[in-house]
């Protein structure tokens, strides 16, 4: 069995996409699709690494990093951000939020993988 | 460098604009050419006698000598070497020398203040666009569909174009994706452009998803007869879905949250019920109240949600959240209300938010406009030791009744108030300072 990913991301199509290139590479992928109990899923799920959207329904990715910073247990959990905002004051929310990765959209597949393959060395 | 120390700079101009030569002048004026030259190097200071003889000489006013728009120019160039500590090749403008290089080069001079002014107005122009943008809420929302769904496609066409011996069950669901995609993105990308735009032509301009809702509402008269009784609950979806109003799938989720908000209150307060409590007691809320043992915010939507036969005349309501912005406006009678934001923050509406046990009455002067207004707050989640309360402020509009309450002067939303001297006033109108 790969290693995990948890997908927190409320674009369907998006994450039919990144499910299916995570997959292939060997990633077990699971899905989370609003911000209201994303903290519960990453303590249900525990997950090697989250994949962390910005902007979703309910609560926005940057309270639930700080929530999963906050958790003793998943301090050092790698988290990548994604959000279709690239100022350089949403790198620096990312930053201090305790994000690993800041990734603007539109990205490519290979920058996922690379991204979430250097997070998580096999 | 004193702007005293320009006259020499100007001396010298006048002086060879006239044809004089430095020695007549200096002869005509009673004073050594060799003075003269310092005085025109603005190595000597000059003023009194000496100054009155040589603009006597030029036949010119001393004043001229001494102030003129040189010294606009050579404020602009000082404003603008503040302005730029360094240079474009990394070194700084010569403080020192702007009044020589404003006196050989009156010209060039000209045009660098120029440029730096005009290049002061455009960074201000950028900045309040930039910000404008950064905090408009319906931009921000389109262009973040624009880009997700630039995404979904961007993925899922590499998937397509990359994976070699794709499964044709994945290769039909990509297929189908892009086709999903490439339609939003049309979509997406047309509403941003009409948007931009402006394209009042069209007449389908971007609405945000709150005036959506208050089409929708107001096409309904703010009554709905088919969610009031038994089983509304389960017609609401069908009622949302059918609605060519609500265009975006946000409006339609607040048109779903407005319509269950409906059927709560219908239920609490059945219209049969209410119809017989204010033919007994009147249409007032806090009899009403009473009567049924309601809470006020509730009396209030029911009341507005009503025909105006069944609620005994007309009645306004306006719902605002602890940020102030409005959620639900019902307008009566010709008060105010701001299509989007906030309002004035003079309305009880808002002073109920900060006392939220007690209501208040207030008879509000809009303009010409007289009006009854009664405020309550909604506590929508309680208090714990570790978060405040949430709290919705409503304010039910009426006719004035003269003498029942204290009146007070309000506004509609700053932006567009001509109330001078405002305490609460937190943007300038354009009424007073143009757009």
């Amino acid at each position: 069995m790969g290693k995990t990913v948890l997908l927190i991301e409320d674009e369907q199509n998006i994450i039919e996409a990144v499910s299916f290139i995570l997959s292939r590479d060997g990633w077990e992928v699971k899905i989370h699709a609003n911000g209201h109990d994303a903290m519960d899923a990453v303590r249900a799920r525990a997950p090697d690494v989250v994949i962390l959207d910005v902007m979703l329904p309910g609560k926005s990715g940057f309270d639930i990093l700080s929530e999963i910073r906050a958790d003793a247990r998943f301090a050092d959990l790698p988290v990548l951000m994604l959000s279709a905002r690239g100022q350089a004051r949403d790198l620096e929310m990312a930053r201090r939020a305790g994000a690993d990765r800041y990734m603007t959209k539109p990205f490519s597949n290979a920058e996922v993988l690379d991204a979430v393959r250097a997070l998580v060395p096999t | 460098m004193s702007q005293r120390s320009m006259i020499g700079t100007r001396i010298r101009q006048k002086r060879v604009s006239s044809g004089l030569r430095q020695s007549e002048l200096a002869k005509r004026a009673g004073i050594s050419p060799s003075y003269l030259n310092l005085i025109e190097h603005n190595r000597r200071r000059i003023g009194g006698k000496t100054l009155l003889q040589i603009a006597q000489v030029l036949q010119v006013e001393p004043a001229s000598l001494s102030e003129g728009a040189e010294a606009a120019l050579l404020s602009a160039l000082q404003e603008a070497a503040g302005a730029h500590l360094t240079g474009a090749a990394g070194s700084a403008p010569e403080r020192d020398r702007i009044e020589e290089f404003v006196g050989r080069f009156p010209g060039w001079a000209g045009l660098v203040a120029d440029l730096a002014r005009r290049g002061g107005r455009l960074e201000r122009t950028v900045e309040v666009l930039t910000e404008r943008l950064a905090h408009d809420p319906q931009l921000a929302e389109a262009l973040h569909e624009v880009i997700s769904t630039a995404t979904s496609i961007r993925s899922t066409a590499a998937i397509l174009a990359e994976t070699q011996e794709l499964e044709p069950e994945w290769q039909m669901r990509f297929h189908r994706n892009l086709n999903e995609d490439g339609q939003r993105l049309s979509e997406g990308a047309e509403a941003l452009m009409r948007y931009l735009e402006g394209a009042p032509e069209t007449g389908t301009d971007i609405k945000s998803p709150q005036d959506e809702l208050h089409a929708f509402l107001e096409d309904h008269g703010f009554h709905f007869p088919q969610l009031e009784g038994w089983g509304a609950a389960t017609r609401i979806n069908a009622m949302v879905a059918g609605a060519p109003m609500l265009e975006t799938t946000p409006a339609r989720g607040l048109a779903a949250q407005a319509l269950t908000q409906y059927v709560e209150d219908a239920r609490a307060l059945p219209l049969d019920q209410v119809q017989k409590l204010i033919a007994r007691h009147g249409p007032g809320p806090d009899a009403l109240a009473e009567a049924t043992g309601r809470p006020l915010a509730q009396v209030f939507r029911r009341l507005a949600m009503l025909p105006e036969e069944v609620a005994g005349g007309p009645v306004g309501l306006i719902v605002a959240d602890g940020a102030g912005a409005i959620l639900l406006r019902k307008p009566v009678l010709g008060f105010a209300v701001p299509r989007g934001g906030a309002g004035c923050t003079l309305w009880p509406l808002y002073e109920v938010l900060t006392q939220p046990a007690r209501p208040l009455r207030a008879t509000l002067r809009q303009a010409d406009l007289r009006i009854e207004a009664l405020a309550v707050a909604e506590e929508i989640r309680p208090a714990g030791f570790d978060r405040a309360a949430l709290l919705r402020g409503h304010m039910l509009l009426r006719p004035p009744v003269a003498g029942a309450a204290p009146e007070r002067q309000v506004g509609t939303t700053c932006r567009i108030c001509a109330m001078g001297d405002c305490p609460a006033r937190r943007e300038p109108s354009i009424l007073a300072t143009g757009v």
